[in-house]
């Protein structure tokens, strides 16, 4: 990553443009587009942010359960639902489309849930069982990231035929962007709408679940003492495994909606950036903290947006970065703080 | 207090259906039909530097590299590297597959003379094929290298098999400044990104009579480059306010779409690979840019189409690859079970140099180098002779379309 960015670097530092005109003429466009972006990384961040406020680790492998809810979003669509893969747009009239995505959703939710349990149970449990240290949990983590990309990269095409491998999987568009009406000059199109509609959903449930509900109460209790939360009668084990759960089903949800934005995006190695990006944005907005990786999600996709239209496209991931730097000198703990069971949640 | 997560699970599932409902509500009747496309790329012309078009050469002399069927030779291979897994492997595997039915046919008509193939994957990253460039180097059997295949790895790795003598003939790495480094072992089996950014550029201003051109780079070695002489040669035709570089993994070119709607250009050029290219077309298209999509060799592979759909129809590509004649194509076909693609034709005809040169006794590395340096001689794709610095002293670049 890094080596790839000083080569960047050096090969277009010429290129590097100061357009304060762009960011002008094209604000609410790019604050539109930013705001979608922003969605999808703050429903992956919830994962990150969780599962860091309970066991104060940093699961590497979200970013491959995102993958993988993609991966079983498009099985659905492909083998389920019977849409075969042609780069082309299906036009099944809007009950049905909205039946077919509803569907894949729910299955994509489901793969990435069922797989971020499986994580837990397969590499984070027997580490926890030995009191590991917490360095053996991360490199645990960044391990499984790899085991679960290079498995859709290598065994998965033989398991699958036409499935995982080199190149990304033809896409199935079933939702074409139309532009649905105008904001300031701005278009909204029917894909940014979805996405942002169904992320402010999610967004509202799972706030609900973590502070309204026994479960809540329960995770909130395992991060603020987990002795003191197993005394009082929560199982601690069922409580971790509910957090990964949680974090699981909403990167499958942004998986989906990932889809939509992106068609062509559906290969192995899909996650990562992204990924990275999302834990970012659960730092810069506290970590540990549910509200700080969802407003810190949308705030690092606007920012973004904004950034490339300053600095150009090519400098995007580079921006993301250094706001997250600059927040950080600032704030150190983010913009929310790292409290999960604190009152802030 | 399991009914109630039951219950919030119904919730979420029922509400998960009402949004996307709302959304489907908002959806316009939509108008592409869903049928298979059945969009192929189709070698149009080949176009002289000028950008004119010119006629095809005559293949039907290609050298065999059957040979004369007498051949001996000690056991010796040679070997192929570049791209055979990760995103770009196509490619990779286009000229693997090339080479291999080179050796293959070799090795069946001349039973003295068993050439091996080795083949070593350097995933098309600079890194990766610095580790495996020693491999090739060290392996005392091998005296000729087909590779590495992208241009980012061949500059890596070109002093390394510089210094051990070891001919390294590339099938597909076309960034300009490879052949001037003063490696004497470094051979180009097509033309540079400098003939072909020239040639397209001309054929977009002359031919296609395109007023207004908007380059788009992906930030490689490759793209970069290419990007840079299709922008100085289009000159004024090329629109400063769209110029734009854009990042290699990037999936979202929403920043650029906006802009290139905003210059209305007649033509769009993306100087990149087909893994960005075909979401950036579908963009463009669902944008509603009806300029035409014109694309380098980077683009021109058959994943383009798969991944792009309709959006692809219409685009022009150019490519400094040889389409493949008929009977190399079947014989292709038959063998790997999918048509030759984009620098197939190349492997086979540096494959084939390279048993040729075996056959005729150029059994060590610097016997075969020099054997190269002379060559003269006629393949599938194009008549292969080249300069002191390795390049071809007649390049093509062919024009090919999407339909």
């Amino acid at each position: 990553m890094i080596e790839d960015c000083l080569g960047h670097c050096a090969l277009v530092a010429g290129d590097i443009s100061f357009n304060v005109e762009g960011l002008r003429t094209g604000f609410w466009q790019l604050t539109i587009d930013g705001l979608s972006w922003g969605a999808i990384y703050a429903l992956v961040a919830v994962g990150y942010t969780l599962v860091f406020g309970v066991l104060r680790l940093i699961n590497f492998a979200h970013s491959e359960i995102f993958m993988l809810g993609m991966f079983g979003a498009y099985f659905t669509l492909d083998m389920v639902l019977g849409f075969a893969p042609s780069g082309n747009a299906y036009s099944k009239g809007i009950f049905l489309t909205v039946v077919y995505l509803s569907i894949a959703m729910i299955v994509a939710m489901l793969v990435s849930g069922t797989a971020a349990m499986g994580l837990e149970l397969v590499a984070y449990r027997p580490l926890r069982r030995r009191n590991a240290k917490s360095l053996a949990f991360l490199i645990t983590a960044i391990g499984m990231s790899f085991v679960l990309q290079e498995f859709v990269h290598f065994v998965l095409p033989q398991l699958v035929k036409g499935y995982g491998g080199s190149n990304a999987q033809q896409p199935i568009i079933l939702v074409v962007p139309k532009t649905q009406f105008t904001v300031f000059g701005a278009t909204v199109s029917n894909v940014t709408l979805v996405i942002v509609a169904s992320a402010c959903l999610f967004a509202a449930l799972v706030d609900l679940t973590i502070n309204r509900t026994k479960f809540g109460r329960g995770i909130r209790a395992v991060a603020q003492d987990p002795s003191t939360a197993t005394l009082m009668g929560v199982s601690r084990e069922r409580i971790i495994v509910l957090t990964f759960l949680i974090g699981g089903l909403l990167a499958g949800a942004a998986a989906l909606l990932y889809t939509l934005k992106v068609p062509q995006g559906i290969i192995y190695s899909g996650g990562f950036l992204l990924g990275i990006k999302a834990f970012s944005a659960a730092v810069l907005g506290g970590i540990g903290n549910l509200r700080g990786a969802l407003l810190g999600g949308l705030l690092l996709g606007v920012m973004e947006n904004y950034g490339q239209a300053v600095f150009g496209t090519q400098w995007r991931d580079v921006v993301a970065f250094v706001l997250l730097v600059v927040v950080l000198l600032f704030r150190p703990t983010g913009i929310l703080g790292e409290s999960l069971g604190k009152a802030r949640v | 207090m399991r009914d109630r997560v039951t219950r919030s699970a119904v919730v979420i599932g029922a509400v998960g259906l009402v949004v996307i409902g709302l959304a489907g509500c908002t959806q316009s009747p939509p108008s592409d039909s869903a049928s298979q496309s059945n969009l192929k790329i189709v070698e149009r012309t080949p176009i002289d530097a000028n950008g004119k078009e010119i006629k095809p050469p005559d293949v039907s002399a290609a050298v065999s590299p059957a040979g004369d069927g007498k051949a001996t030779c000690p056991p010796l291979s040679i070997a192929m590297a570049g791209a055979l897994t990760g995103p770009d492997a196509q490619l990779g595997i286009n000229i693997r597959d090339g080479v291999q039915l080179a050796v293959d046919k070799h090795n069946a008509a001349n039973p003295g003379c068993q050439i091996q193939l080795k083949t070593f994957d350097t995933e098309g990253d600079p890194q990766k094929a610095t580790q495996v460039a020693p491999q090739i180097v060290d392996d005392a059997s091998i005296v000729g290298l087909v590779g590495p295949g992208f241009s980012g790895e061949t500059d890596a790795t070109g002093n390394t098999f510089n210094q051990a003598g070891l001919v390294a003939a590339t099938a597909s790495a076309t960034n300009v400044t490879l052949s001037q480094k003063g490696w004497r072992t470094f051979f180009r089996g097509l033309g540079n990104d400098g003939s072909q950014g020239v040639a397209v550029a001309n054929y977009l201003k002359n031919t296609l009579s395109a007023k207004k051109v908007c380059v788009v780079d992906d930030s490689t070695a490759y793209g970069a480059g290419l990007g840079k002489v299709m922008r100085d040669t289009l000159g004024p035709v090329a629109q400063g306010n769209c110029n734009i570089s854009v990042k290699k993994g990037d999936k979202d070119f929403s920043a650029a779409v906006t802009q290139v709607k905003t210059a209305a250009p007649d033509a769009i050029f993306y100087s990149g690979y087909y893994a960005e290219a075909a979401p950036f077309v579908q963009q463009l298209h669902d944008g509603g840019v009806t300029a035409t999509f014109v694309s380098g060799d980077g683009t021109k592979d058959p994943e383009f189409v798969k991944q792009a759909g309709a959006a692809s129809k219409d685009a022009i590509l150019s490519c400094p690859c040889s389409p493949a004649p008929a009977a190399f194509a079947d014989e292709y076909t038959k063998k790997f079970n999918q048509p030759p693609s984009t620098y197939s034709t190349e492997g086979y005809d540096l494959g084939t140099i390279f048993v040729t040169g075996i056959d005729s006794g150029a059994t060590t590395r610097p016997q075969l180098l020099d054997f190269v340096r002379g060559y003269n001689g006629p393949g599938v794709g194009r008549q292969y002779q080249w300069t002191d610095t390795g390049e071809l002293t007649n390049t093509l670049i062919w024009i090919y379309k999407v339909q």
